[in-house]
């Protein structure tokens, strides 16, 4: 975190396209007349889907929108941090830093992204494919270090797979979202350790269900 | 309801829909507080105000705590509220030890050092021998909030009052909060200077010193100043200020609280045009001499006064008051031209058709405070925003906090609530006395209705016309109620909003055309055709000097404006914070000012100067000190006695509103309009202050400005 501003490079216009102001148009609805300004996170979020990013002219029209002062809507915008108010590549990395995945190596993921898309974060790659940010937890600590390229997750990597990662996107490839170590999901790395077995409770393992078990029932033996 | 609580041992009734902490202290308890305050919403976020309610798990924020939440203990004893016990005092001092965190030691440097309630609460919360925090405070970069707010925001607590009042009281939302936490930011949008009439209060409201006065910055410290209550002159209602000088100067200007009047606000013109009263000054009496003004004595200018005086005739002489005098003055003039004989007096100098005789009909009759209990309101060629922006506020806050529906008549203004613009001329008025539109049956269905006649209905050649047309629809729609103050069920909501400070006392003291006289116009047009020679000005700036034409001009005033550009004689007089005077408010409310400070150079007060005048030109005038002419005003008009009081409204007697105005033509082609241009500069105080004309500069003349850049 740290202090939020509007970009000093700002487009002239904004406008919704046809789509999305239909789009904007049913969140409006949603809300009872005189609370349309329930819509602004809405609508704000379509605007950044639309462009990538916030922009003044976007938060202007939002505000002329639901009858709002223009620093209402930027209080929001810049509350929320999941508003972009830079400029994005074409694939925005967000790269998860918070503590599981920084213990786990996320420095690493930092480092590769520096490499490849700019030393900067919030700055565009020369090419304008790619650029970067450091974010608060994503909620994929069991796969950490991570990092999220548009909507997927990229989860457990390290320098050198963050590195093909970026590679495989910028030759214009899109590596399949998950676990980029071979594991499924989040089992265990080498193999299951634990549950082994045929899964209790299922039509394959209820035979042997009884003889396996270790819990004793609480019987005479205790009295 | 009510219900019993026992604050620190004192069992007190408090109503159920006040807050615990005014409950506090009702019962005597003195509660810290940063965000609460009483005018604005409650935001509950600075948590100074802790109180232990006996029972409850936690200290309990006692601004955000309503008397109706406090259930009493199981037994049914009421509860039991400490606002002075060790958990009480240990829990405040650790909202200080947050707050200081990130706040700089710079109290040295800082203007609201001696008046900074985060310094005095820091006195008795502050654990000073107790340092936990090694790590760099936050820095948080300075913003422009525009020429009367200098900002420190490194100094900012985030209380969120700036911002409250913005929005709540100014109705200018364009102060905000912008990111979170240890980031959160107090801003304007963009940083654009923050655009409101009433923006310096919010110096006022800032408990600590990140918003501060920029005209006043690094002037002085609180202690050093002498502070001298009195009333301010800017526009006609009369707030309560307190002056703060020092030596010769008034270094700044604050509000006094007066529920009646301005409740805790005042303008920004009220509170920075004081830099006006060192520039411009007249500081010593000055003749013509060969076309050139040259400095004189005082017996050289009253000889030349008398010269002329004994020369002309007087029905070819004329007196006009201008707008920031103060009683005693008007009435020492009016007495000196009486026993002269002269007859063309006029304080009207914007033309406004007012008339002597009802007192009512030139008179805010609501009340200000009584703005609050109306629910239908009619504004008539007048821009409250710029003709007295604190009555401005009042009106929002009836809006805002009640169902008052409000529509205009003339010019449309943004006036910081939605107003419903029925037409631009004299017109829309007719339609409405004939009960014609919706906004009539709205103003006939309404409990409290009333209407509001600016200026620049009355400053009109049919000006006399709109006044009966008022009166009419006041008679025909119940705005003439009962008889009593609005607290008290009675009713009056028939209004005239004046611009200048000397108005009402200059009408309740008959400084108009006496039989046969010449009123303004008159007095105009006679000094254009020479039958009028000889024209004193009390002050009197707001209209054309070149009207004048060749008449012998005596100016008696403070500052080198346009009057004194066209005297022949000036006579320095003093500005409202250099003499004690008498001030009627457009309700007709009778305030005294004090002097803060003493004239500059030969300047003296004004009634002085007219008394010595009286000598020099062999009419003496029959009071020798101040308080034989506060008699002599007294004899004239006897409710001069009620300070601060408000003639009580007498009924809807027909014979008294059916005789206010005068039938006649009216001009449908000009449209209705306020009088005021510009609101920071209406007066030769407020034009000689080089902060009103940034202010000017930035607010009202944008584009001026820009091409000046």
């Amino acid at each position: 975190m740290s202090v939020r501003r509007l970009h000093p490079e700002q487009p002239d216009s904004f406008a919704f396209t046809a789509e999305n102001q239909a789009l904007c148009e049913r969140e409006i609805a949603k809300y009872p007349q005189g609370r349309q300004a329930s819509a602004v996170i809405a609508m704000l979020w379509i605007g950044q889907v639309q462009e990538g990013w916030v922009t003044k002219p976007m938060i202007e029209l939002v505000a002329s929108t639901l009858g709002m002062p223009f620093i209402r809507v930027l209080e929001v915008a810049t509350f929320y941090t999941m508003f972009n108010l830079h400029p994005v590549g074409e694939h925005l990395v967000q790269v998860c830093t918070t503590t599981p995945c920084w213990l786990r190596g996320s420095d690493d993921v930092v480092a590769a992204c520096k490499k490849h898309i700019a030393a900067e974060p919030q700055t565009i790659s020369a090419d304008g494919k790619f650029s970067w940010m450091e974010v608060e937890c994503l909620g994929a600590c069991v796969n950490a270090p991570m990092l999220q390229i548009g909507k997927d997750f990229y989860e457990d990597l390290d320098g050198p797979k963050t590195e093909a990662l970026l590679e495989a996107f910028r030759r214009g490839e899109r590596p399949t979202p998950g676990p980029q170590n071979g594991r499924r999901s989040s089992e265990p790395v080498d193999g299951l350790t634990s549950l082994t077995g045929v899964p209790p409770y299922s039509d394959a393992g209820a035979a042997g269900q009884a003889g396996e078990s270790d819990v004793q029932k609480p019987s005479g033996a205790a009295s | 309801m009510a219900r019993k609580l026992i604050i620190d041992g004192k069992e007190i009734e408090a109503d159920d829909n006040i807050s615990l902490l005014q409950a506090c202290e009702l019962a005597g308890a003195e509660i810290p507080r940063f965000c609460y305050h009483e005018r604005l919403s409650v935001a509950g976020n600075c948590r100074m105000c802790l109180v232990e309610w006996v029972g409850a798990p936690k200290p309990q924020a006692s601004c955000a705590l309503q008397v109706k939440d406090i259930f009493p203990n199981k037994d049914g004893t009421p509860a039991r509220i400490n606002t002075n016990t060790p958990l009480v005092k240990k829990a405040r001092e650790g909202v200080m030890e947050f707050l200081l965190i990130n706040h700089p030691l710079d109290c040295p440097i800082c203007d609201q050092g001696g008046e900074c309630d985060l310094q005095d609460q820091a006195m008795a919360y502050g654990r000073a021998a107790f340092h936990r925090f090694k790590e760099n405070k936050r820095a948080v970069e300075d913003k422009y909030m525009g020429p009367l707010i200098k900002t420190i925001m490194t100094r900012c607590i985030q209380c969120t009052r700036c911002v409250r009042f913005a929005t709540e009281v100014a109705g200018v939302p364009e102060l905000g909060a912008t990111g979170r936490g240890e980031d959160m930011e107090i801003t304007t949008y963009l940083e654009q200077a923050f655009s409101s009439e009433l923006s310096g209060n919010v110096v006022d409201l800032c408990p600590v010193g990140a918003l501060t006065s920029r005209p006043y910055a690094f002037n002085a410290r609180p202690w050093e100043l002498r502070k001298t209550q009195s009333v301010d002159v800017m526009d006609a209602q009369g707030a309560n200020i307190r002056v703060d000088s020092r030596g010769l100067d008034v270094l700044r200007v604050l509000p006094r609280t007066n529920e009646a009047v301005n409740e805790e606000w005042i303008s920004d013109k009220t509170r920075h045009a004081v830099d006006g009263l060192r520039r411009q000054r007249l500081d010593r009496p000055y003749i013509r001499r060969d076309g050139k003004l040259q400095p004189a004595s005082w017996a050289d200018a009253f000889a030349e006064i008398a010269a002329r005086v004994k020369a002309s005739k007087p029905e070819r002489m004329a007196a006009i008051v201008g707008d920031l005098a103060a009683a005693e003055e008007i009435k020492a003039l009016k007495d000196l031209m009486a026993s002269l004989g002269v007859v063309n007096l006029d304080c009207r100098q914007d033309g406004a058709q007012l008339q002597p005789e009802p007192r009512q009909s030139y008179l805010f009759n609501t009340t200000i405070a009584g703005v609050e209990a109306a629910d239908a309101l009619l504004l008539i060629g007048c821009n409250p925003r710029w003709e007295a922006p604190v009555l401005n506020a009042r009106i929002r806050k009836t809006w805002l906090h009640g169902n008052l529906q409000i529509a205009n008549i003339g010019q449309p203004y943004d006036l910081t609530y939605p107003v419903t613009q029925l037409g631009g001329s004299v017109s829309a008025l007719q339609d409405l006395v004939a009960g014609k539109g919706e906004f009539a049956s709205v103003l006939r269905n309404a409990q409290r209705p009333m209407l509001v006649l600016g200026s620049g209905a009355l400053a009109r050649r049919d000006g006399a016309t709109i006044l009966k047309l008022a009166a009419q629809l006041a008679g025909s729609t119940g705005m003439i109620g009962p008889a009593g103050a609005a607290a008290e069920g009675g009713w009056n909501g028939f209004n005239v909003l004046h611009t200048a400070a000397s108005r009402v006392a200059a009408m309740d003291l008959g400084f108009l055309p006496g039989a046969g006289g010449r009123d303004m116009a008159g007095i105009l047009a006679g000094a254009g055709t020479g039958e009028i020679d000889f024209v004193y000005l009390l002050g009197a700036d707001e209209f054309d000097m070149a009207y004048l034409g060749n008449a012998f001009v005596v100016y008696q005033g403070t500052h080198g404006d346009a009057g004194a550009h066209r005297a022949d004689v000036i006579l320095p007089g003093a500005a409202y914070t250099e003499k004690d005077g008498i001030y009627l408010n457009f309700e007709g409310r009778l305030q005294y000012g004090n002097r803060a400070t003493f004239p500059p150079g030969d300047a003296k007060e004004d009634w002085a100067i007219l008394r010595a005048l009286s000598e020099v030109v062999g009419k003496t005038l029959p009071y020798d000190d101040r308080g034989a002419l506060r008699k002599a005003i007294l004899a004239d008009a006897p409710h001069f006695a009620n300070a601060n009081m408000v003639a009580a409204h007498g009924g809807a007697d027909p014979a008294i509103w059916d005789a206010i105005g005068r039938e006649g033509q009216i001009d449908s082609a000009t449209p209705l309009s306020s009088t005021i241009h510009d609101f920071y500069l209406t007066n030769p105080i407020a034009r000689a202050s080089a902060v009103m004309a940034e202010c000017s500069r930035l607010f009202v003349n944008p584009s001026k400005a820009m091409a000046a850049e």
